[in-house]
């Protein structure tokens, strides 16, 4: 709109009636054929790929998609996938024949993950959280040249939604950025719908072809992982004393807001608390996360007033988010990206798990006890970040795998950010926060000095044996704000 | 040091988590070890340590031992190794 | 010091045993009968053995369930378990023989273990008040209801009324001898508010306490047994009535307006032992 600032109006060229729009459909957006969409899409090689894992171990559509990439012939692709699963591991020929040569994600498991440990990724891995990545597709750091969307309904234009069709899976949260970024977006769908398909977690403005496959995946498998409440009284007892360190904070009072990981001593401290709020006539603002049938329970409850929802953990989650308009869905940069105004920064309390945590405080949950990929940021770096109390939550005994160590195979969240560490055998405070050290002792807590708890394990388990690693650089551990905050190295 | 000999296949503990499955035979002159852990990258050595100081303890020196770990505390693979060794060494009531 | 929650914990499972210390009950009963099966004995022996000596567990109160004396174990379990620091010995099926057998074995090895008697035969029952005399070194009765419900022939049922006769016998008994009245186990681990309301009757017929088979039953006994605080602050005002009282040479006071004597200076005294705040000085309060 040069013309604004064009003082010299007689330069301006009017449209010739010979010129003048003619009405006509635009062009037809719905394939099956997917030979030929590919090559209307010209992947070239080095391109940068999008995927969103919000069928969880249940999706088809990376494979497939990764598949046909390989079947051309394409090299050195990007795979940017919001998270890759146990299912994957069929991508792990991609990485040897160099189809794949670098992977962005946020969390990793199975075999494939293993495989890249072990270095047979010819480029690199870049583990970023989800706020991270929210923030490095919407700022350009990662510019997407094709995102297949797994929709689980798409109508013949392209409104996308997450709970209408077979496969429905909720929220498309982690979806969003890359629709709204990548210079072609796929909806890759099997419940094609009538013109408007609604509500749309993305809208047909965004998306530019539709393919239709006999199935996206199987719904049954986004219930992957751990999201049933333990029945372990150890972990019972840490989710219990969890409860005491949120009372004892001072925040658990009307208006509070509240955040939980999916793994088994999370969900047992949410419904300890849910039987606190009931107990106490507590009513929070909001839940957030993922979030699972325990939290939309709570609001049906009328224990939450909203539940901001980036990603459904289960069928119940599922159904509530269709049903209850006071279910939110949130993108994966309105849930944590640290550029813009997130739900995070508006976060009382978040429950985490650890793999690892040493004693700075500094946790690992993207590597597991043999060194290997295993897992990843997610939200964790995030709410570590955002929340006003940060409390990790894991067993300090468990089968002989060591949770506390002087330094932590990977770093994925800063100590800075965390909080508390809640153990069956103490309660440890981040020397940061003496005002929580004040408050736990105040209350009779079990506060014990984290050094102090690791000798003790330490004691009681021997001190392991560091993990033995090449000196070869496999991968980057991101912090959500870009900078490089740990080097993952391969495997012996 | 009293000197057990290891008469005849045993085995104790189980592949539980937080256990150890310790399989004990007649050896062929000296201990003979086999060790399979779900921690063995980070506590090989030390399981093998505590097994061996504990068929010390017990006077044993001439064994074939297979052990299965489930991440069992040094208390738990000592009790296994003795009961194992117990159980190896006793004679069969007629 | 009144155990308001025993812990049954198996004797051969090393992962329950490691962690049994920090699940909140006032004692553990570490099993070697029925939780052990009967090829897996002598493993446990050693197990539970190693692993006393491992672990400092002074912070909590452990026992030992030997097996009955009419099997061959009995006198095996004790060799075993002599060395160690316990606090005492649970002997199931208690019977004037087993009793006697028990209490000579801990004198003639010098053992200051402290016994807790298991009623759960009919005999036992009629009997409670002979067997449990047979040992100074009683501090307990627990009620087994499961083992003495077949003994009877009785069907047992979830409200217990079938054991109403065998609880209030048991804590007759306790009282007569100034020993501890445990409850038998609720068996049904995920029924919470059914043990809620076994454990209040138990509680309101006069027992000081309950066994338990599930770690996720500890925290609802503990809170049923405990005082409340309005209980234990009224308690402690009538014990330091009691000492002002006594350092004046008065022989009796009143609190509230009302006369304190002997029977509710007891309640006191019970009740700050139960709630963990009783202090060696009030030993000699009640003459």
């Amino acid at each position: 709109m040069d013309y604004l600032n064009n003082i010299d109006l007689d330069s301006i060229k009017i449209i010739d009636k010979s010129e003048y729009p003619t009405k006509k459909a635009k062009e037809d957006k719905v394939t099956n054929d997917i030979d030929n969409l590919f090559k209307e899409l010209n992947i070239h090689d080095g391109a940068v790929i999008s995927f969103h894992h919000h069928l969880r171990n249940g999706d088809y559509v990376t494979n497939l998609i990764m598949k046909q990439v390989q079947k051309l012939g394409i090299k050195n692709v990007t795979l940017v996938a919001s998270s890759l699963f146990p299912t994957n591991k069929e991508l792990i020929p991609l990485l040897k024949d160099g189809t794949i040569k670098n992977i962005v994600t946020s969390y990793i498991s199975g075999e494939l993950g293993e495989a890249i440990s072990h270095g047979e990724l010819q480029g690199y891995i870049v583990m970023q959280s989800h706020g991270g990545r929210g923030r490095s597709i919407l700022n350009g750091e990662i510019e997407i040249d094709v995102a297949f969307i797994a929709s689980p309904s798409s109508d013949n234009k392209g409104n996308i939604s997450g709970v209408n069709g077979t496969n429905s899976c909720g929220t498309l949260g982690y979806a969003i950025a890359d629709s709204m970024m990548a210079k072609k977006v796929v909806a890759v769908t099997d419940s094609l719908v009538e013109y408007p398909n609604s509500p749309a977690d993305i809208t047909e403005d965004y998306v530019d072809h539709i393919l239709v496959v006999d199935s996206i995946g199987l719904k049954s498998g986004i219930v992957s992982g751990t999201t049933m409440i333990t029945k372990d009284p150890i972990g019972l007892k840490i989710a219990k004393d969890t409860l005491k360190v949120m009372a004892a904070s001072g925040l658990l009072k009307d208006g509070f807001s509240f955040q939980s990981g999916a793994g088994g001593i999370s969900l047992a401290a949410t419904s300890f608390l849910r039987d606190y709020m009931i107990e106490n006539n507590l009513k929070g603002s909001f839940a957030s996360g993922g979030i699972t049938g325990y939290l939309t329970d709570m609001l049906e409850e009328g224990l939450f007033d909203s539940l901001f929802d980036v990603q459904c953990f289960d069928l119940k989650a599922i159904e509530s988010l269709k049903r209850n308009s006071n279910h939110l869905r949130m993108s994966a940069s309105q849930y944590g990206n640290p550029e813009v105004s997130t739900v995070v920064d508006n976060l009382d309390i978040v429950i985490l798990g650890a793999t690892e945590i040493d004693t700075n405080f500094n946790v690992n949950v993207m590597t597991g006890s043999h060194g290997m990929l295993m897992g990843g940021s997610g939200g964790h770096q995030d709410t570590a970040a955002g929340s006003k109390l940060s409390i990790i939550v894991s067993k300090l005994f468990s089968s002989r795998i060591p949770l506390i160590k002087d330094k932590v195979d990977v770093i994925t969240t800063p100590g800075s950010t965390v909080d508390v560490l809640v153990t069956e055998r103490g309660i440890c405070v981040n020397p940061l926060r003496q005002d929580l050290i004040e408050l736990f002792k105040a209350a009779k807590l079990n506060v014990v000095d984290i050094n102090e708890l690791k000798d003790y394990s330490e004691k009681i388990m021997g001190v392991a044996k560091p993990i033995e690693k090449t000196d070869r650089v496999i991968g980057l551990s991101e912090y959500r704000d870009g900078r490089i905050i740990d080097y993952i190295y391969e495997v012996k | 040091m009293h000197a057990t000999k290891i008469i005849k296949m045993a085995k104790a503990g189980s592949v539980e988590s937080n256990d150890i499955l310790i399989m004990m035979s007649p050896g062929e002159g000296s201990i003979d070890m086999e060790v399979e852990s779900v921690v063995f990258n980070q506590y090989g050595d030390d399981i093998k340590k505590i097994i061996l100081d504990t068929l010390n303890e017990e006077g044993v020196t001439d064994a074939k031992v297979i052990v299965k770990d489930k991440g069992a505390l040094d208390f738990t693979i000592k009790a296994r190794v003795k009961a194992c060794v117990r159980r190896g060494s006793e004679q069969d009531e007629l | 010091m009144s155990y308001k929650t025993l812990l049954f914990m198996p004797g051969n499972n090393p992962g329950m045993l490691q962690s049994s210390d920090i699940l909140g009950a006032d004692g553990i009963i570490i099993d070697l009968e029925d939780a052990v099966a009967i090829t897996e004995k002598d493993a446990a022996r050693i197990l539970v053995c190693e692993y006393l000596n491992t672990f400092d567990t002074t912070q909590s109160d452990i026992f030992v369930r030997v097996n009955p004396l009419d099997t061959p174990f009995f006198y095996d379990d004790l060799d075993a378990i002599k060395t160690l620091n316990i606090t005492g010995v649970v002997l199931p099926k208690a019977s004037v023989e087993s009793m006697e057998a028990l209490d000579k074995y801990l004198t003639e090895n010098n053992l200051d273990f402290k016994v807790i008697g298991l009623v759960e035969t009919a005999l036992g029952l009629e009997m409670a008040m002979d067997i449990l005399s047979r040992s100074k070194k009683v501090i307990g009765v627990l009620l087994g209801a499961e083992d003495l419900t077949l003994d009877l022939g009785a069907k047992r049922t979830k409200e217990s009324e079938e054991i109403a006769y065998a609880r209030s016998r048991i804590i007759a008994v306790s009282k007569a001898l100034q020993i501890e009245a445990i409850d038998t186990p609720w068996t049904d681990t995920d029924d919470y508010e059914g043990l809620k309301i076994d454990t209040l009757n138990a509680k309101d017929l006069g027992m000081t306490g309950k066994a338990l088979i599930s770690p996720r039953h500890v925290d609802i006994v503990n809170s049923i047994f405990a005082p409340s605080e309005q209980e234990v602050n009224h308690a402690l005002r009538v014990v330091e009535g009691v000492k002002a009282a006594n350092e004046k040479g008065l022989g009796a006071f009143s609190l509230d307006g009302k006369m304190v004597d002997a029977p509710i200076i007891k309640r006191a005294l019970n009740l700050l032992k139960m709630s963990g705040d009783y202090k060696e000085e009030y030993d000699g309060l009640l003459k």
